[in-house]
């Protein structure tokens, strides 16, 4: 029967009873998807980093402090430098098991130099490397030529701008991809760009020389061979090349991850703490509203409405609230979680990439859906238990 | 047309003695077209449970109600809400106003629930014959106990039923009202062929009515209309 208009008015002509229930709906919608789009991000950051490094096992200087700065280096954008003599690469090239050995060198810019903020500048052997270059290769193809850089999507420069560092010029011919990582923050160049800057550093006056005066590197990253057992390619590493630490990557990044699923796991149960309470708070309040009402409903049958279209009247109404609070609550969960990504991202000191553009629609979308679920679940309950009363026996309530 | 046929309501209820007690005992009654009949009796005596089952709108616990040869509580739901859509007319005791509804929308609503656009000259000719016309636009909260009765009762008469059910319609009218409101219902009856069934307090009613019955503690008991 046509009651089609109805729910509308009832909606419309009560602002007040209306916009309580919106708002209720909101909040939950609002904290199941801010939520969900943190603990996305925080996931998707560290997936990107482990996807970034790619590497099996790392190599370094043996300075106690080194493997700390690194993991800054890498999660925050801190900048840090610390060097070997480059005939670590032969050595490692040459152990059992290993693939490929990648060497990488840093120099921490100078403040004034090109950026608002000190960069990190990374030289890598475009031969070889495995571990950002594929990343480079997704938005330059030719490979870095002679003082040529790419940057990472947080450094101000833009294609083609002239980056001065150490007085020296070279010209920005990428920006890469965001990873949410401190990768984002660093400037990558071939290594014969780097010997030139490392000269240029040390006529400022910024030391890198190891003892012997010979080529220096940071880092060599290390690809184990199929089949290869990784911790024992490691502890070889350890105890035959002098003055280096071998790292596993994993297990850099295992403190990480574990805090970070130690978050994701208090945010999964926070969210369905938020869920429960949602399903509870709307059941009450929509059969609240309902129960108010129950003489209205009433009078609605006595004047011939069907108990189905009693049923299709009250889960309209709750549809309507439901679908609009959840829009309201994402709307405004977006408003406060996107503007402040990096307040979030720095708050946290952990990786934080924003999930692509498809999986936060499909959030967006599954919390709408939820949401709307719960207003149907809440009205249909509510609607069955005003339909085992005869409306007689309602009518007669307090008349 | 409407028959009641040894019809009885049973409540639970704690009590000194018996648990069980029966608002409506064993009741037959028939309603026919160009009939008011009069129903009175004490308060709590069954006459608005009496009503309720008669209307399709409470579950007798025992006995039948007919209308012609449907027995009422064996259809489904959706064809007896039908029926009570298009052959009653019901005024119920208390506040039945549609509150996000104007007090035209009110008087349009049971045509407009058959998917009918709804006779808005006839709906407003009624509420002029209750003298409620300038309230047309008004809302429920804002019209007085008397003033929402009579679009109660505009409302069951705009949609045009055959039988009409009226719980003390005329409960907080001043005089004046009452009797417009009384020959309205004697009319439908008289000239229009509508059955009519009014519970009363009122002993002005009396001469409106064409058969009378009263209430006592939920049997019923015939009287003469002069009686
Ligand atoms: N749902 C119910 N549960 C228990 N008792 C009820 C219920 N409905 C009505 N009654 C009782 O049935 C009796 C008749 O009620 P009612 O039909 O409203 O009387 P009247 O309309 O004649 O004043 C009263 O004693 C009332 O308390
Ligand atoms: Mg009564």
């Amino acid at each position: 029967m046509g009651t089609s208009r109805l729910p509308i008015k009832n909606l419309l002509r009560k602002p007040g009873r209306t916009a309580a229930l919106v708002l209720l709906t909101a909040l939950l919608a609002a904290s199941v998807f801010g939520g969900s789009v943190v603990v996305g991000s925080l996931r998707s950051g560290l997936q990107s980093l482990e996807a970034r490094l790619g590497a099996d096992i790392i190599v370094m200087p043996a300075e106690a402090e080194s493997k700390v700065s690194f993991k800054n280096m890498l999660l925050q954008g801190t900048t840090g430098a610390f060097y070997m003599d480059a005939a670590v690469l032969d050595e490692v090239r040459a152990a059992q098991g290993v693939q490929i050995a990648a060497p990488q060198t840093f120099l921490a810019s100078l403040k004034a130099d090109c950026c608002a903020i000190k960069v990190q500048i990374i030289g890598i052997d475009p031969d070889v490397d495995f571990t950002v270059k594929p990343w480079i290769d997704e938005r330059y193809a030719q490979g870095l030529g002679d003082m040529e850089v790419a940057v990472g999507c947080k450094v101000t420069a833009g294609v083609g701008e002239t980056l001065k560092i150490y007085e020296q010029y070279t010209r920005v011919v990428a920006k890469l991809a965001e990873t949410g990582t401190g990768l984002d923050t660093a400037v990558y160049c071939n290594m014969d760009t780097m010997q030139k800057l490392l000269a240029a550093a040390e006529a400022k006056g910024v030391s890198h020389k190891i003892s012997s005066g010979s080529d220096v590197i940071s880092a060599v990253y290390v690809k184990v061979k199929d089949g290869a057992d990784v911790a024992q390619v490691n502890s070889w590493l350890n105890g035959h090349i002098r003055k280096v630490t071998a790292v596993r990557a994993r297990s850099m990044f295992t403190d990480v991850s574990d805090s970070l699923s130690g978050i994701a796991r208090a945010a999964r149960a926070l969210i369905g703490a938020v869920w429960a309470l949602a399903l509870v708070i709307l059941l009450v309040a929509f059969a609240m509203m309902i129960h108010e009402r129950r003489r209205e409903f009433a009078v609605l049958r006595l004047l011939g409405v069907s108990r189905r279209g009693l049923r299709a009247e009250i889960l309209a109404e709750t549809a309507l609230c439901g679908l609009a609070g959840a829009l309201l609550g994402v709307g405004v969960a977006a408003l406060g979680v996107f503007p402040f990504t990096t307040l979030i991202e720095t708050k946290l000191g952990l990786p934080y990439l924003t999930p692509d553009a498809g999986t936060l629609l499909a959030l967006a979308g599954g919390t709408v859906l939820a949401t709307l679920l719960v207003g149907l679940l809440a009205g249909a309950w509510a609607a069955a238990r005003l339909s085992r009363t005869d409306p007689g026996a309602t009518l007669r309530e307090g008349a | 047309m409407l028959r009641a046929e040894n019809l009885s309501m049973r409540y639970f209820r704690r009590t000194g003695q018996a648990n069980l007690f029966y608002a409506v005992k064993d009741v037959d009654l028939e309603l026919c077209p160009g009939e008011v009949a009069l129903l009175t009796g004490r308060s709590g005596s069954g006459k608005t449970t009496l009503l309720h089952m008669l209307a399709g709108l409470l579950t007798p616990s025992e006995g039948k109600v007919w209308l012609e040869d449907t027995d009422l509580y064996a259809l489904p739901d959706a064809d007896l809400s039908r029926l009570r859509n298009r052959r009653f007319g019901v005024i119920p005791q208390g506040r039945s106003a549609v509150d996000t509804l104007t007090v035209l929308e009110n008087v349009l609503l049971p045509q407009q629930l058959r998917g009918e656009k709804g006779d808005v000259e006839n709906a407003l000719r009624w509420l002029d014959a209750l003298g409620i016309a300038n309230l047309r636009d008004a809302r429920p909260a804002e019209l007085s106990g008397g003033e929402l009765r009579r679009m109660a009762i505009a409302r069951a008469l705009a949609g045009n039923p055959d039988i009409l059910l009226a719980d003390e319609p005329t409960g907080d009218l001043d005089d004046e009202n009452t009797a417009a409101v009384l020959s309205l219902l004697r009319k439908s009856a008289v000239e229009e062929g509508k059955a009519v069934l009014l519970v009363t307090h009122d002993s002005e009613a009396l001469p409106y009515g064409t058969r009378i019955y009263r209430m006592e503690s939920g049997f019923l008991r015939g009287e003469d209309a002069d009686g």
